[in-house]
């Protein structure tokens, strides 16, 4: 299901994106987020990414994972990990620069 | 024997907490926001519950989608302060009540609600924004008990509207046979509207949150009537949180009365807040 563009997480979704949603869901802890830092590919390896799985973690391409079943929730600790707070992911979901993306909203100032 | 004094409704967005944590809450972006909330502290402080019942949800810190609950009800003593990805807040850990926990378990679960009962458990910002909008923690921490009920509104199928109401009424069945003299505050967090994902991240609805405010006040069971398409149409995908509002207002009598109201979009998310006090 959709609803006004963007992809409803159901258990089809849940079920695809297992993969990923278990390697985003091991960045909770401090440890883990370290050895992403240290070897992303190492750690991509550990939770048996497909090949296009990878490709979308290399590229930061958040609205691939979406539509890959990645939950937002869960790929928010992969935008921390990596330096893209939830703000610029969504800029990026709204093919904005992250300035643009902040002239839209009522009080940029709360970021 | 125990009854509920309170019923609060509030989000629980986590940039909340971050300003919290820097100390932001008089600066012009936040100070909207957080004095909204000094007289809902002034009043629960004078109210005294002795226990905050805080309907929530988890959004990845300490549930994963290898087995995943409907409704999760804390049964400890203490829940620790989850690491959701960002290192842990420096917030005191939060105290239960483990023999009212118990207690509102069987009760639940003989009124049919087929709860997944945690001895441990974790708690983050669904939780944790709203405990310290609510109530503030001192040395020795916090000034109730609480007992966490954890509710899906990210994996769909998701609960309805209509059953989050009636965990609602079943939790104050709960809290009226419980024997011991104690006051209890009920919290329904989420929302209110956001969309996170997709072409329209950060669509707020201010016009469908404040009638959703109004129908909380005066016709809360128009609410529970809504799909979820309908939910997530006027208050977008994960504007759906809003369901858990309706686990406290179904806690609620017919005659608790509105004190608190407020409304505040500063950025992605319609910030809203209502209370109600019910009469001894």
């Amino acid at each position: 299901m959709r609803i006004g563009g963007s992809l409803v997480f159901d258990l089809h979704q849940s079920w695809r994106g297992l993969r990923i949603n278990t390697m985003c869901n091991a960045l909770s802890k401090a440890q883990e987020r370290e050895s992403f830092k240290s070897d992303e590919e190492g750690f991509m390896d550990r939770f048996a990414l497909t090949q296009a799985e990878r490709a979308l973690v290399r590229a930061r391409d958040f609205t691939g994972l979406l539509e890959a079943g990645g939950n937002i929730y869960f790929l928010i600790k992969l935008g921390a990990v990596t330096g893209q707070g939830l703000y610029r992911m969504g800029a990026r979901m709204r093919g904005e620069t992250y300035e643009e993306f902040l002239a839209t909203r009522n009080v940029p100032q709360s970021v | 024997m125990a009854r509920i004094v309170a019923g609060i409704g509030t989000s629980h967005v986590p940039s909340i907490g971050g300003a919290y944590d820097r100390g932001q809450t008089e600066t012009p972006a936040w100070k909207p926001l957080f004095d909204a909330y000094i007289p809902v502290r002034q009043w629960l402080k004078a109210l005294q519950p002795d226990v905050c019942i805080m309907v929530y949800n988890d959004h990845g810190a300490d549930f994963f989608f290898d087995r995943y609950p409907t409704f999760a009800v804390g049964c400890a003593d203490q829940y620790a302060i989850a690491d959701e990805g960002f290192g842990t807040r420096a917030l005191p850990a939060i105290r239960g009540d483990v023999a009212f926990s118990q207690h509102l378990c069987q009760s639940l679960v003989y009124d049919e609600f087929d709860l997944t009962i945690c001895q441990q458990m974790a708690v983050e910002h669904g939780f944790l924004v709203p405990m310290h909008l609510c109530f503030d923690p001192t040395d020795t921490g916090w000034p109730v008990a609480s007992v966490p009920i954890a509710v899906n509104v990210l994996q769909h199928p998701l609960p309805t509207a209509r059953r989050c109401w009636r965990l609602g009424q079943a939790i104050r069945r709960a809290v009226d046979s419980y024997p011991a003299d104690i006051q209890v505050a009920i919290v329904g967090t989420g929302g209110m509207s956001h969309q996170l994902t997709g072409p329209h991240f950060g669509q707020m609805q201010a016009d469908n949150d404040q009638d959703f405010l109004d129908r909380m006040e005066r016709d809360p069971d128009s609410l529970t009537q809504l799909t979820h398409q309908t939910l997530m149409n006027r208050f977008g995908v994960e504007g759906i949180e809003l369901i858990m509002w309706l686990v406290m207002r179904g806690a609620l009598s017919t005659t608790a009365r509105k004190i608190h109201r407020h409304y505040y979009a500063p950025m992605t998310t319609g910030m809203g807040m209502i209370t109600f006090e019910e009469h001894p």
